[in-house]
């Protein structure tokens, strides 16, 4: 094999591995909205501003306490699933009935919602971009391979590795508490049948509150292991709102198995597209897909969805 | 030829069969009951007709053209209205907007759609709810409603999904006198009716299905005395 | 009523000719500001309150429309030339309208609302990469083609009479019975003989040619664009929505009413509270929602309607076949 022919294999290989290490935190983000829109039946457009408001909590803790970002989780956790049933409680559910003449009462609050949020955290730390300087932010793990006479070197970066790994933890309790547990049975059939489910004598304002709160949890916990590797700032939600959506479209709206996979196959998309087509359109490769999901497979990829 | 045709039609969801093997024909100028107990499949057949659902297998034809493949508003069009038993008000347009909006359909002036909207309430009773917005209607006449917006999409063929249920004694029998009135004008009707009363006086023909298939047809009064169709009942809905 | 005859065309003669008595141009610039938000009101509104879709994205049609004008100026034509914008733009922005309105429409759900918003970004990402036609991030740059701020005033308050004058006439026609129609309830409206896919798309063209056609004007008018201000989520698509909402959806007046408080609160605030305005607006849109959720004009209609709605129970009770007697 000659060295060219062993250097694009290479290449590729990195393509590859960064595309799905970054595919485990979006599947992280996908899983939070499509929980909420599989119970709620709405997106929730101010998802992204949930994420940038867990990685601001993650920057000070670490800033002001040295509290290191996977510490720190231990506290992001808890702090947003609190946020997200105050939301829920105060200011979804008592629009939700209201009889109006614009549909999509709810996705419009949060919109206003998150238009607060990111302005607020302007306001309160500027526009600045800011990272988390931790120790191990460049930390590399090397993996050769002999290949064809070639010896083919590929990186895992350690944080985008733990990220990845606390992913995919939190990804298969959600699993199992969704499986297994009696408040995660609830869930799942108001998801199905929120009626059917209340007149079996589930509390589905209570389920609800909960499904809101995890979801809030879950795109916390990824804006925590975002941090050692990403920079922050106030704008920072918007791009990952369109993230979340175009995950759970490519999952099937509710599917929860289909946001893990959403989130592997965009991570793959940015990733391939902006080495092999175009860095500056890296954003809108995901967009490309998503078109292409809804002409040609509208449940999403796994044809599972509600179309 | 009959007004509609439907020859081996069935409908499954995953694996449940909604609908099996149906066939049955409507005659112009007849009225055709359509009788079983709760969750026999009557309303699919209605939702297979009416093109909200597409037949896994067998053939749809109305005035002989094939209908199965198309969609809800391209059979309206084509001279087939139904009535939803579960009301469907344009909540927030008034009743004479929400019978106007059908007859859109057959012009394109706002003042002859008016006209052809006030025919419909007044054939079917309305005329003092014109302006009242549907929403705040009571059910009764949210049932009424459904039958003029029907009516006036000039249908040929109508299809009635329990325009009787939840009504009082009286509103029952202006029902009645008013599905008589449209059947005299020369529509066609086919009607889902769970109250045995109403639907002996009407129908001229009774079809019995149960579990998606049907299990009797002929006169009224030969099919509700034949065993298994009261069997069907006494089965489920007198339990 | 006989007030309103008197009342409307005096209204538009004052309208006429302000800027032959307003000489501040910082106050006609603030009116010509509100007409250019009460085209991207309505026309939001058309599609939102009247059509029951709702758009997260509209910046994209927006900014479409000024890139249009923009890349003609571009091109080497002259500023006059690019007031052709006016209907390119609003061309353009009706073509990728009739695309994403194609692919979306056939589905339930929010499929569209989403597509929209996501679309706006891409454009955006478009404008900053494709540097041969925009000029990428740095935007696009002229002096425009006329003096003075009155013909800016003349040609905004044009377009804005025709918008206006569209809409209407459109729901008072067919098209705005199936509109409505299809807000209430899409099955019922498909049972009675409308075909919801192209009635959507209809509504959608009529809201994106406007809309681009506002964005034309914006860059005729400023000289001025780049990506991040034209296919600003929160600066355009949010603000068209908040316009509509304070107003009232689904009301004729609504957008007008909404555009004016709008452009007042961000004067307002971009002196008193230069970096918190969008903080505001935010609050606003959560407030509207939760207290005044049909808007300024939307709730004025309400209290009409309840009026009507005593009419119902005065039929009620002058009809025998009313429940009311039997129950």
């Amino acid at each position: 094999m000659s060295p060219q022919v062993a250097g694009q294999i290479e290449l590729l290989g990195q393509v590859l591995i960064s595309g799905i290490l970054l595919g485990g935190l979006y599947a992280l983000i996908g899983l939070g909205m499509s929980l909420i829109m599989g119970v709620m039946k709405i997106i929730n457009l101010a998802h992204g501003e949930l994420m940038m408001v867990a990685m601001y909590i993650t920057f000070w803790a670490f800033t002001l306490w040295k509290v290191d970002p996977y510490v720190s989780l231990l506290i992001v956790l808890p702090l947003m699933f609190l946020l997200g049933v105050g939301i829920q409680k105060y200011l979804l559910a008592p629009v939700m009935d209201a009889n109006t003449v614009l549909p999509q009462n709810q996705v419009l609050l949060t919109v206003g919602l998150g238009l607060v949020l990111s302005n607020l955290a302007l306001l309160l730390f500027t526009a600045n971009y800011r990272s988390v300087p931790v120790s191990y932010a460049s930390k590399t793990i090397y993996w050769d391979i002999k290949m064809g006479g070639q010896t083919i070197s590929l990186s895992f970066s350690f944080p985008f590795l733990v990220a990845f790994g606390i992913a995919m933890v939190l990804g298969a309790l959600l699993f199992l508490f969704l499986g297994k547990t009696d408040t995660g049975r609830a869930i799942r059939a108001t998801a199905q049948d929120k009626r059917a489910a209340a007149l079996m004598g589930v509390d589905t304002k209570k389920i609800t509150m909960i499904t809101f709160g995890l979801g809030t949890a879950l795109v916390g916990a990824a804006g925590a292991l975002l941090d050692p590797v990403y920079y922050l700032y106030p704008q920072i939600g918007g791009p990952f709102t369109n993230k979340a959506f175009v995950i759970t479209v490519l999952g099937g709206m509710g599917n929860i198995p289909g946001a893990i996979l959403g989130g592997l196959v965009l991570g793959l998309a940015e990733s391939l597209g902006s080495v092999y087509i175009s860095l500056g359109y890296k954003e809108a490769f995901g967009f490309v897909i998503f078109v292409a999901v809804l002409i040609f497979m509208p449940k999403g990829l796994l044809g599972k969805g509600r179309a | 030829m009959s007004l509609l045709e439907l020859s081996d039609v069935s409908k499954r969801f995953g694996g449940l069969m909604a609908v099996g093997h149906m066939s049955f024909s409507i005659e112009e100028g007849e009225i055709l009951g359509l009788i079983g107990p709760n969750g026999a499949g009557k309303t699919t057949i209605f939702n297979l007709i009416n093109g909200y659902f597409q037949p896994t297998s067998g053939q749809i034809r109305f005035k002989g053209e094939r209908i199965d493949a198309l969609r809800p508003y391209q059979v309206c069009r084509r001279g087939l209205a139904r009535t939803f038993q579960v009301v469907k008000p344009l909540a927030r347009l008034t009743v004479l907007e929400n019978v106007m909006v059908p007859a859109f359909s057959r012009t394109e002036h706002r003042g002859e759609a008016e006209h052809l909207a006030r025919e419909a309430i007044q054939f079917t009773d309305m005329a003092p709810w014109a302006d009242a917005v549907a929403g705040s209607l009571p059910l009764g006449m949210r049932k009424r409603l459904e039958l003029a917006r029907a009516l006036a999409t000039d249908p040929k063929l109508l299809l009635l999904d329990e325009n009787f249920a939840g009504l009082n004694p009286s509103e029952v029998e202006t029902t009645i006198e008013i599905v008589r009135k449209i059947h005299q004008s020369g529509v066609t009707i086919l009607i889902i009716e769970h109250n045995m009363r109403v639907i002996m006086s009407i129908s001229h023909r009774l079809l019995c299905i149960n579990y998606g298939e049907k299990i009797a047809e002929g006169k009224p009064d030969a099919v509700a005395n034949e065993p298994h169709v009261i069997e069907a009942y006494l089965g489920s809905a007198h339990a | 009523m006989k007030s309103s005859r008197f009342l409307l065309p005096f209204a538009l003669v004052v309208i006429l000719l302000i800027p032959a008595v307003v000489k501040s141009p910082y106050l006609l610039h603030m009116l010509i500001l509100s007409m250019l938000w009460v085209v991207l009101g309505q026309s939001w509104n058309l599609l939102g309150g009247f059509t029951g879709q709702i758009s997260y994205g509209h910046a994209a049609f927006f900014g479409v429309g000024a890139y249009t004008t923009g890349i003609i100026v571009k091109l080497g034509y002259s500023p006059k030339v690019a007031w052709s914008g006016l209907l390119f733009g609003g061309l353009a922005a009706a073509l990728i309208a009739a695309l994403i309105g194609w692919i979306c429409f056939r589905l339930r759900g929010p499929y569209f609302s989403l597509s929209v918003l996501a679309l706006a970004e891409v454009l955006r990402i478009v404008a900053i990469n494709f540097k041969a036609l925009t000029n990428g991030a740095e935007g696009i740059l002229y002096l425009p083609a006329f003096n003075g701020k009155a013909y800016y005033y003349y040609i905004v308050l044009a377009l804005v009479t025709v918008n206006f004058l569209v809409i209407r006439s459109v729901m008072r026609s067919k098209l705005g019975f199936y509109f409505l129609a299809i807000r209430e309830d899409q099955d019922a409206a498909e049972s009675l003989g409308i075909n919801p896919t192209r009635y959507k798309l209809t509504s959608l063209l009529i809201s994106a040619f406007f809309t681009g056609a506002g964005g034309a004007f914006y860059m005729n008018y400023l000289g001025f664009i780049d990506p991040g201000i034209v296919f600003s989520i929160p600066d355009i698509s949010v603000m068209m929505i908040l316009v509509t909402m304070l107003g009232g959806a689904a009301t004729f007046w609504g957008p007008a009413v909404g555009a004016v408080l709008y452009i007042l609160c961000s004067e307002f605030l971009r002196v008193w509270l230069p970096s918190g305005h969008l903080i505001f607006f935010g609050i606003l849109i959560i407030a509207i929602i939760i207290f005044f959720p049909n808007g300024i004009v939307g709730s004025l209609n309400d209290l009409k309607a309840r009026k009507k709605r005593r009419l119902a129970a005065d039929a009620a009770a002058a009809t025998p076949t009313a429940p009311s007697v039997a129950a």
